[in-house]
């Protein structure tokens, strides 16, 4: 009995030459020996292929001619723990019958046999939270929209993913899209949903490939029981994974956003109550209803429950995709599994352009939603990027703060002129030639654009600088040319 | 319609079962600015002016798109709100070209009155100066882009009361303009019925007249209300 092989044919690996390393597994053990999966994890070395000996060893190894072994029994693998990512890297993204023979749909069977009241019930007491960066209750927003009198009602799965340094929800549509597919399914017959959307950028062409390919065969099989669910692919702006600017968007609209209340789950799509969540909440849901409620909320903390996945980037040795329960702590992914060598760190960007800098010494911050709130920065989506001392925080700052400028929607006066205003004030502390004048300009535009601007993205847009002037205001100081007055 | 209790600036103030924050404000004889509100249009929520802190609400809210509920107590003027009002207006002087001198607008501007409400004498932000196109192309009408504050009210009021839509906003972040048709000159879209409740109804000297010279904009935002509330009571019939 040979070895059989799975390679992964994800965004990452295929940019690093995985048809290569494909072709020539091939050509060694027979086309019908190996076969594609989603992410193997450490997307740095790609790409990666893993070899499934008949002893039930498994060996991985990187490199275009696989000339590099990797060691499995490194903290980065042993750490991880995987449950929405629990087939991503064994399954054939493409192929249902794949899926369904490693567990794809059973739990959406089981869940057919319950009452909507009882499947709402196991997602509470779950404990899980919502995935897309605010942590909202999932349960508790399934009970709203169910709640809603309405004839029907729709579910939408936010899948645009912007974030720069954020790749988790695109790891789950390329490697096992139909855990999504089975997520959503079971959320419409939770809370009454007769149709289903899925919005994704379009700058992920594979993840729509895969999807579109799922949901075809999903249909075809009829294991969706009749909910349609319709792909819609957006342009690629980041507002537009805000969900009142998502939802305007499917409608035909200018993907803008409208300020709440009324939230998407008393009004949203065309006026029907709608369920949104994001790709990785969604993920999550089959696992919770395989094991129950209980089993899930077993994991993580008092209020942050059960697993997140990370896009773990930066200056690290080791950068990919992890699994890890919440409460783990950023020394453990950084240090143990992401192998930066102890005090080459100088901070850890969570959040992206709504999040912040949580700096070296408080390396021992357990990931979780209040933690990292109370350090002023956010979970947010889950991009993770380590920084070293070669960056300069009012430089990083400004690299988020010019992104909001470039992604700003331009509806509200705060959001499109404030952010201009603070990447230009960013602008003098990076060339070094600030006043004392500007670091209280900074301050205070930081407030305003933060306390009265319309939507998430400009009220967090201040966040990284906010949190970088916490913790190292010293950089912002020493960049002020005059001496500061008191 | 019930009616409903509640505290404004410290004062006892009731307001319709169905009222806004704003109309709350206005019909206590109080006052808050408001640049992209206008009776009579859907409320979008965009300039941030009428912003107001309500107790209990842990974020500032929008008076114009905020409902009133029973014992609500709101307040229009903290210190805080007044900073932020005058930031907002020194932010919109500084990212268009608003020279008020040669303006046709001058002396009936809104954003112009704005400014004296909250105190603003000048921008501590640096001007952009941002390069701007002015639209001659229609023949009564122009749009000087360098005006433009992006409210809306003109893309609302041609949809929702002329229905005609021949505007819309295109572009994002600081470079949205307002776009005529498919991004065509005013003049070429032929939708265009010349009715003029755009300009009337636009709060600065963007959208003017041909025919008007500095400081000789007359605008009439309050047509679009009597236009509405004219056709829901149906003035035109029955008479
Ligand atoms: C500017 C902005 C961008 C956002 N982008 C995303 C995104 O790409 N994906 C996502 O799931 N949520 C995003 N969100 C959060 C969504 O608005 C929404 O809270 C989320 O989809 C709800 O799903 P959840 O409860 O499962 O997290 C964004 C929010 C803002 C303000
Ligand atoms: S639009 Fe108003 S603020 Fe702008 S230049 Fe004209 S008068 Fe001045
Ligand atoms: S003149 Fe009338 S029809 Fe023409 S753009 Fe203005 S509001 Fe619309
Ligand atoms: S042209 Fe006038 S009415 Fe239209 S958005 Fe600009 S300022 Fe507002
Ligand atoms: S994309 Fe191949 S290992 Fe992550
Ligand atoms: S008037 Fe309320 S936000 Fe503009």
């Amino acid at each position: 009995m040979g070895v059989s092989w799975r390679c992964c044919d994800a965004t990452a690996c295929r940019a690093a030459g995985a048809a290569a390393l494909r072709q020539r597994l091939e050509a060694e053990v027979g086309a019908d020996r190996v076969k594609p999966v989603g992410c193997l994890r450490l997307c740095g070395m790609g790409p990666l292929a893993a070899a499934d000996h008949a002893d039930g060893s498994t060996e991985l190894v990187a490199g275009v001619a696989g000339e590099r072994r990797l060691d499995l029994a490194h903290p980065f693998f042993l750490l991880q723990r995987s449950v929405v990512l629990e087939r991503c890297g064994l399954v054939n993204p493409d192929s249902i019958d794949d899926a369904i023979a490693q567990g794809a749909y059973a739990a959406l069977d089981r869940c057919r046999q319950l009452a909507p009241q009882a499947v709402i019930e196991q997602v509470a007491r779950s404990g899980l939270r919502g995935r897309g960066g605010a942590g909202y209750p999932t349960g508790r927003k399934w009970q709203l929209v169910a709640a809603q009198a309405s004839p029907t009602r729709a579910v939408v799965c936010n899948a645009d993913e912007g974030d720069p340094g954020a790749f988790m929800d695109r790891a789950v549509l390329e490697g096992d899209p139909h855990r999504l597919l089975e997520g959503m399914a079971i959320a419409a017959h939770a809370v009454g949903a007769a149709e289903a959307f899925i919005y994704v950028r379009a700058e992920y062409p594979l993840a729509i490939e895969r999807l579109r390919t799922a949901i075809g065969a999903a249909e075809a099989r009829g294991v969706l029981a009749g909910l349609p669910i319709q792909l819609r692919i957006g342009a690629g702006a980041y507002v537009c994974g805000e969900e009142t600017a998502l939802l305007h968007s499917i409608e035909g609209g200018r993907g803008t956003p409208r300020p709440r209340p009324p939230y998407p789950a008393v009004s949203g799509l065309w006026g029907l109550p709608t369920l949104i969540n994001n790709v990785e909440t969604f993920a999550a849901v089959p696992a919770i209803l395989r094991e129950g409620g209980d089993w899930y909320a077993a994991m993580g903390t008092a209020t942050s429950k059960g697993t997140k996945v990370f896009a773990l980037s930066g200056a690290i040795p080791h950068t990919g995709l992890i699994e890890v329960e919440m409460g783990t702590s950023l020394r453990t992914i950084v240090e143990a599994m992401g192998q930066s060598p102890p005090g080459q760190v100088k901070a850890v960007q969570t959040g992206g352009p709504s999040g912040g800098c949580v700096p070296a010494a408080l390396l021992d911050t357990p990931v979780d939603y209040e933690s990292l709130q109370s350090l002023g920065s956010i979970m947010g989506s889950g991009g993770m990027v380590v920084i070293d001392g070669a960056m300069a925080m009012p430089e990083l700052a400004r690299y988020f703060m010019r992104f909001c400028v470039d992604e700003s929607c331009g509806k509200c006066l705060p959001c499109r002129a404030g952010t201009v205003q603070l990447a230009q004030l960013l602008d003098r502390f990076v060339e070094r030639r600030a006043t004392a004048a500007d670091l209280v300009q900074l301050e205070q535009l930081c407030g305003m654009v933060k306390a009265t601007s319309l939507c998430g993205l400009g009220q967090s847009a201040p966040n990284p600088v906010l949190s970088t002037l916490r913790f190292f205001r010293a950089e912002y100081e020493a960049a002020i040319s005059a001496p500061v007055v008191p | 319609m019930t009616t409903l209790q509640l505290q404004i600036n410290g004062r006892a103030v009731s307001a319709a079962g169905d009222a806004t924050v704003l109309e709350a404000i206005r019909s206590a004889g109080l006052q808050v600015p408001t640049l992209c509100h206008l009776d009579g249009l859907t409320p979008v929520g965009a300039c941030r002016l009428c912003l107001v802190v309500i107790e209990g609400h842990p974020k500032l809210e929008p008076a114009c798109v905020t409902a009133v509920a029973d014992g609500m107590v709101v307040h229009t003027h903290t210190p805080e709100l007044d900073t932020y009002r005058r930031m907002a207006v020194e932010l919109f002087f500084a990212e268009g070209n608003h020279v008020c001198a040669v303006c046709v607008a001058n002396g009936a501007c809104e954003l112009q009155a704005v400014a004296v409400e909250v105190g603003m004498d000048h921008s501590r932000f640096p001007y952009q100066y941002p390069r701007r196109q002015v639209d001659a192309s229609h023949p009564l009408f122009s749009l000087d882009h360098h005006r433009c504050i992006l409210c809306t009210r003109c893309v609302r009021v041609c949809d929702e009361i002329e229905a005609v839509h021949v505007w819309d906003v295109g572009y994002r972040g600081s470079s949205c303009s307002i776009i005529a048709g498919l991004d065509q000159p005013w003049g070429e879209v032929a939708a265009c019925t010349n009715c003029g409740k755009c300009v009337d109804v636009c709060p600065t000297g963007a959208l003017f007249r041909k025919e008007d010279g500095s400081g000789e904009k007359q605008p009439h935002p309050e047509r679009a209300h009597q236009l509405v509330e004219a056709r829901t009571e149906h003035h035109w019939h029955n008479q």
